[in-house]
């Protein structure tokens, strides 16, 4: 079984610490997806766990084993790089069968494994080639092979994606999943691209300055974000966020505006709403002037600001809308769709 | 900038016709002087065109005795010993800047940069400057008149490093991760990334450093007494001394074709690797 356990991991370079306290269970099969911005130290928590990087204090554990001080070698994992890190030397075959070749199994055993992870990934017919020869998505797809011919207990993911174009990065995305659910390998997966975390992950942690802000599954982050930076993060566009003040189920707005809320908090709060959570009625409490209307197609994006205040505020609309620049739209905001969070430490209040 | 001139394509073909013939005349006097008898050499003015000599003057060179009247060591000899001298030294500065390149680069260890500088700072040590010392420790450990003289104290070599280092420092870190992911050991990534990387980067050098010690002039000159020991560089210089004789300018000119000989094998036989290890960017 190879269930991963981090407890109480943090990694400090020189008196610097970047990564703090962060605990975490990971059950076997599962598919977890570290997000956060570029720098939150979520590249460094995956290269913790594939031992390239050391553990300053707390534990790493693969399948109840502690794996601090293993070679990444011995910790039985596979890794795919944001750059592949495919050997440029040698072929894509030699390439796959590199690791197993060093671990010195047998060469009919060797043939097979990559052939069988060649005929999953439809590249039998580049065996031969070498990487320079093949383009990003086959790249990608050889590093891929790599790390299944290996037949590790868990697979690492560093932003494979990323230097992909949109096309080819969606269909690889869901290619990655489907995989996944067929290998069932306990696979952890780096990305800063919240529609890879929302469609990829079992469960995502969400990442921010070292700290893990939310460990959940995809819809609990997306419905019930723990703080404001998860709920801004996660979600496009982005929540819209105003200060309030809340009062016997009430919420009251810098401009005077009343909206119900569900919640027993009072005194100083930040309301978030999202965009797609806004429903047009002409007799809304929530009036908002269009600064600039973008239509998708789709959907209709309207940015703008809250009458008498000065507070940015985007709202997400079905189809083409007519709105224009200075014009105010009223808008309702239901109370279930409201999130209210805690004005100075930013967490979730309910 | 491509321009259609007749007139700028004449003196264009003109410059670097006049530029071959400079270049080529030496070797083509060397060549002609070569294939005449001692004798045609001695009167003037000397030929231009090639006399029937060539193969008589070549066996008498290669095996035979060489220069009339002269205990010397046939030729094939002192091409022998160059060879091996040229080929120690650029096979062991390549193995040696390859490994010292490699701790610098990817090994942790205290001082490290300081060694690193420590290398590079031999650059301005060359042997014209340490040749007494060098000498002195050459013949305490015996090895006047050996191969191991001729080539060990010419290995070291900063440029080699420094070079190496360049190339190393260009492959991913990505890569070196991936290989100890598979497992691979400090040795094995070594012989198994790092040196095919640097395959073109090798040969490069290589062709450079061959060349550098078969030019050697000083240092073998120094320690080799015996004549069986001479290389062909030297030689040639102490044919033209042969004592109370006019030179012998057919043998003299045959060996020096014959001393251009492996160089410009080496070359060619390297040509498509060195002109991808000096321009090749992408790993």
């Amino acid at each position: 079984m190879a269930n991963i356990k981090l407890d109480k991991l943090t990694k400090s370079y020189g008196d610097t610490e970047v990564l703090h306290h962060i605990d975490g269970q990971i059950e076997h099969g599962e598919f977890i997806v570290i997000v956060g911005p570029s720098g939150c130290g979520k590249s460094t928590l995956l290269r913790m766990v594939a031992g390239l990087e050391t553990v300053t204090t707390g534990e790493v554990s693969i399948g109840d084993k502690m794996i601090n001080d293993l070679e990444p070698a011995d910790r039985d994992i596979a890794m795919v790089f944001q750059n592949y890190a495919l050997y440029p030397h040698m072929s894509v075959e030699q390439n796959m069968a590199y690791g197993l070749k060093i671990r010195k199994l047998p060469k009919a055993e060797i043939k097979r494994r990559v052939e069988e992870a060649a005929d999953i990934l439809e590249i039998r017919d580049y065996l031969k080639r070498k990487p320079r020869q093949l383009s990003g998505g086959q790249r990608q797809r050889v590093a891929m092979g790599r790390a299944i011919v290996r037949d590790p207990q868990v697979f690492l993911f560093d932003e494979p994606l990323s230097n992909l174009d949109a096309k080819l990065r969606v269909q690889m995305r869901l290619e990655i999943r489907k995989l996944q659910r067929r290998l069932g390998v306990t696979s952890i997966y780096v990305t800063h691209d919240q529609v890879e975390a929302m469609t990829l992950g079992d469960r995502l942690m969400v990442l921010n300055g070292g700290y893990v802000e939310q460990f959940g599954t995809p819809i609990e982050v997306y419905e019930k974000p723990a703080s404001i930076f998860v709920a801004g993060f996660i979600g496009s566009p982005s929540m819209n966020f105003v200060s309030a003040t809340a009062a016997n189920g009430v919420l009251t707005l810098s401009n005077g505006t009343t909206l119900a809320t569900n919640t027993t908090a009072a005194g100083a709060v930040t309301v978030g709403i999202r965009p797609e959570h806004l429903f047009p009625n002409k007799d809304g409490v929530l009036k908002i002037e269009v600064d600039l209307p973008e239509k998708l197609g789709a959907t209709t994006l309207v940015h703008g600001r809250i009458s008498g205040a000065e507070t940015a505020f985007t709202a997400s609309l079905n189809g083409i809308n007519a709105a224009s620049t200075a014009d105010v739209l009223s808008f309702d905001a239901p109370p279930e769709f409201l999130h209210i969070f805690d004005a100075e430490t930013g967490k979730r209040i309910s | 900038m491509v321009e259609n001139r007749p007139f700028l394509t004449v003196i264009t073909h003109a410059v670097l016709v006049l530029g071959v013939i400079m270049i080529a005349l030496p070797i083509w006097i060397t060549f002609v002087a070569a294939s005449h008898d001692e004798l045609r050499m001695t009167q003037a003015p000397i030929p231009m065109l090639p006399g029937g000599h060539f193969w008589e003057n070549f066996t008498r060179t290669l095996f035979g005795s060489g220069l009339a009247g002269n205990e010397i060591t046939p030729v094939w000899r002192m091409l022998l010993n160059s060879l091996v001298m040229a080929f120690s030294i650029a096979a062991g500065k390549i193995v040696i800047s390859l490994l010292s390149a490699f701790a610098i680069v990817y090994f942790k260890f205290p001082f490290r940069m300081g060694f690193f500088w420590m290398i590079f700072l031999t650059l301005m040590l060359p042997v014209e400057v340490r040749i007494l010392p060098t000498f002195e420790v050459v013949a305490n450990l015996g090895l006047l008149n050996s191969y191991w003289g001729l080539s060990v104290p010419l290995i070291a070599s900063a440029t080699a490093t420094f070079m190496f280092r360049q190339v190393f420092l260009t492959i991913p870190d990505e890569m070196l991760e991936s290989a100890r992911i598979d497992g691979a050991g400090p040795l094995r990534f070594f012989w198994d990334i790092l040196i095919p990387l640097s395959r073109t980067n090798i040969a490069a050098l290589f062709v450079i450093l061959f060349i550098y010690g078969w030019n050697q002039y000083l240092w073998p000159l120094l320690i080799t007494t015996d004549s069986d020991m001479t290389t062909i560089v030297v030689s040639i210089k102490q044919m033209l001394e042969a004592a109370e004789q006019s030179p012998q300018w057919n043998i003299i000119m045959m060996t020096a074709m014959l001393a251009m000989l492996p160089p410009i094998l080496v070359v060619i036989a390297m040509q498509k690797l060195f002109v991808q290890g000096l321009t090749e960017t992408d790993k």
